[in-house]
């Protein structure tokens, strides 16, 4: 039981982490290999906030989320959209911005375990005889409105619909006056912001560390190989596969193996079906 | 306002055509072999001419790291395998070399052309399922591996765990290091150089131009990859043998991001495809990275960006600048 229930809130928790990476990559085609240096940088804006200005807790979550979010969409709009569609260059380009963002951060001294959150609700409650604190509940809880909310958002709104049209086919969208452009920015503010959201949600279960922004990273791209890139509800499913993996491994073999059950799943999913599970492209398209 | 176009020329004075040649005067020779001899003898005497043992021991990393940058603008831009494991090949190079030292007691001279070929077949092992992949997956799998194999360490705690392996044996003396590398670096910039003009070469680059038709000619573009791979593991992995048996210690850090990313830096800024370009790149940022060194992680933060400006901003690189302007004539020609 114990395993069912951590192995929900780790799953969701990493539904969280990977859903902007999949809806940038599924939308631009650009693999953000910044993302995981935006999560570490929203936590470091939130407890400046909070605890250097002393802004109201739930205020300077909203505020950071808006700026993370205004940050990735700079981002792409001045750097990252002069080597839109030349994958390679996207990868070393945004993952350079990302080691730059987080060893900068290393630098200027956020490091060490003063940098703590404070979870939304203290306490716990007793499910089936196994504890569980309120802030991971909440964590599920979110997890599920952020899914929900996405898809009403892609399927129901005129920014939504024209992200997916560029998803599916971007000339055939930009022949029905769709910006491409734009639409890239604003999907990865978008992605950015839901990258911040995952941060405030998750870190105030542990400390604030650089060092999370390469974990994230990792955890997200594993999520999204497994469930095949671009493809969102694959990369909700694989959040499970890898999430009950990992608790599985935590409890019959210990807690260093964690990293590793997502790095093999990176390779594994790559070797066997580069598409993933439920990836929509076509084989040949990544492999001779 | 009259209008004027700038106009370019190649000198025709070429070492390797594919047609008739001939070199006519010392001056033509002279024009062909100066940037070689530069370029040999200016590494050659660098020992020398340095300040102290602090930068001598410098130049030994700089060769490191060229060693790296060779093997990866090798395979990217001659095979079109974009590698983002340095640290992969150095790791394994280097624990390699540290297990056959301290274990079965070899001396250096020994350790490391067993740790390189071993090591090369290893890597070339551990990344054949990974052949097939392209562009974006292979570079996502090969990020993987290092990061993978420093957990895997960490995790079993084998090969020293955490702490790593001590009490690796160095080199006899400062000066064998020294030329031990350098010259092996100069072998494997012009060995590699001679090697894509082959026509091995050949079929290295078109794999990387079009695989589907070179697959077509009947050509197991499996096999070319792997044999890339191996050469290229192979330099990576001498690398890191040699790294070893400098610091006379072998740790999870010989799999940190380091040596994934400045080689790719130093390439860039270098001059990507010109095989010379990383080296050059390697000695303008590895000396420039100790230098910050008191600055801690903000030097990776300043290669980082430098890295971000070259790639964004399509910069060709210093020797393919230096190339064009020292192989072609240049003039303003009226339109």
């Amino acid at each position: 039981m114990g395993i069912l229930i951590y192995g929900t809130i780790n799953s969701v928790a990493l539904a969280l982490m990977a859903l902007g990476f999949a809806l940038v990559y599924g939308i631009s085609r650009l693999p953000n290999f910044g993302h995981g240096a935006l999560y570490v940088v929203t936590g470091f804006i939130t407890w400046s906030f909070f605890r250097g200005l002393g802004v109201n807790y739930l205020l300077s979550i909203l505020l950071s989320m808006i700026i993370i979010g205004i940050v990735g969409a700079l981002i792409y709009q001045f750097i990252l959209i002069r080597v839109r569609g030349m994958a390679t260059s996207e990868i070393i380009a945004s993952y350079a911005i990302g080691v730059a963002i987080l060893e900068g951060l290393r630098w200027g001294g956020f490091k060490g375990m003063t940098y703590t959150l404070p979870a939304f609700f203290e306490g716990s409650i007793d499910i089936s005889g196994i504890p569980v604190d309120f802030h991971r509940i909440i964590v599920v809880g979110a997890g599920a409105g952020v899914v929900v909310f996405l898809w009403l958002f892609t399927h129901h709104t005129r920014i939504g619909l024209a992200l997916r049209g560029m998803a599916q086919d971007e000339r055939a969208a930009l022949m029905l006056g769709i910006d491409s452009d734009f639409m890239a920015v604003v999907a990865m503010g978008l992605g950015s912001a839901l990258a911040g959201l995952a941060a405030v949600l998750l870190l105030p279960l542990g400390n604030i560390v650089v060092e999370s922004g390469y974990n994230v990273l990792i955890l997200a791209i594993a999520v999204c190989i497994v469930g095949g890139l671009g493809s969102w509800m694959g990369a909700v499913i694989a959040a499970f596969l890898i999430g009950f993996a990992q608790i599985l491994t935590v409890v019959y073999l210990g807690s260093h193996f964690q990293m590793v059950v997502a790095l093999l799943a990176i390779i594994l999913t790559l070797i066997l079906r580069p598409s993933g599970l439920f990836g929509r492209q076509k084989e040949l398209e990544e492999r001779v | 306002m009259e209008e004027r176009r700038k106009e370019r020329l190649d000198r025709g004075i070429k070492i390797r055509t594919d047609k008739i040649y001939a070199l006519m005067s010392w001056r033509e020779l002279s024009y062909l072999t100066l940037p070689r001899l530069v370029l040999i003898v200016g590494v050659l005497i660098l020992p020398f001419v340095v300040p102290s043992m602090y930068w001598q021991r410098v130049i030994s990393i700089v060769c490191i790291y060229a060693l790296l940058a060779l093997s990866f603008d090798f395979l990217a831009h001659f095979v079109g395998l974009v590698s983002l494991g340095g640290a992969f090949y150095i790791g394994i190079g280097g624990y390699l070399a540290a297990i056959l030292n301290t274990s079965a007691g070899l001396p250096p001279i020994i350790t490391i052309p067993i740790a390189t070929l071993i090591g090369a077949a290893i890597c070339t092992l551990l990344l054949l399922p990974c052949l097939p992949l392209r562009g974006v997956y292979f570079a996502i799998v090969t990020l993987m591996y290092p990061l993978l194999a420093a957990r895997i360490i960490e995790a079993l705690d084998i090969l020293g765990g955490t702490d790593g392996i001590m009490g690796v044996e160095s080199f006899s003396n400062n000066w064998t290091e020294q030329y031990f590398i350098l010259f092996m670096t100069l072998m494997f910039l012009f060995g590699l150089r001679r090697l894509v003009n082959m026509d091995i070469g050949l079929v290295f680059r078109a794999v990387k131009d079009n695989d589907q038709a070179v697959r077509a000619s009947g050509i197991n573009i499996t096999l070319y990859k792997a044999i890339a791979v191996f050469i290229a593991s192979g330099v990576g992995c001498l690398a890191g043998a040699c790294l070893v048996h400098i610091y006379m210690w072998s740790g999870i850090s010989l799999f940190a991001l380091d040596f994934s990313i400045l080689p790719i830096a130093a390439t860039v800024i270098g001059g990507a495809g010109t095989l010379v370009g990383p080296l050059l790149g390697c000695f303008i940022l590895v000396p420039i990275s100790e230098l910050l060194r008191e600055f801690g992680t903000l030097r990776i933060v300043f290669y980082s960006l430098i890295l971000v400006a070259f790639i964004v901003f399509r910069s060709e690189g210093i020797m393919v600048y230096g190339q064009r302007k020292y192989h072609q004539f240049e003039r303003w020609v009226k339109i």
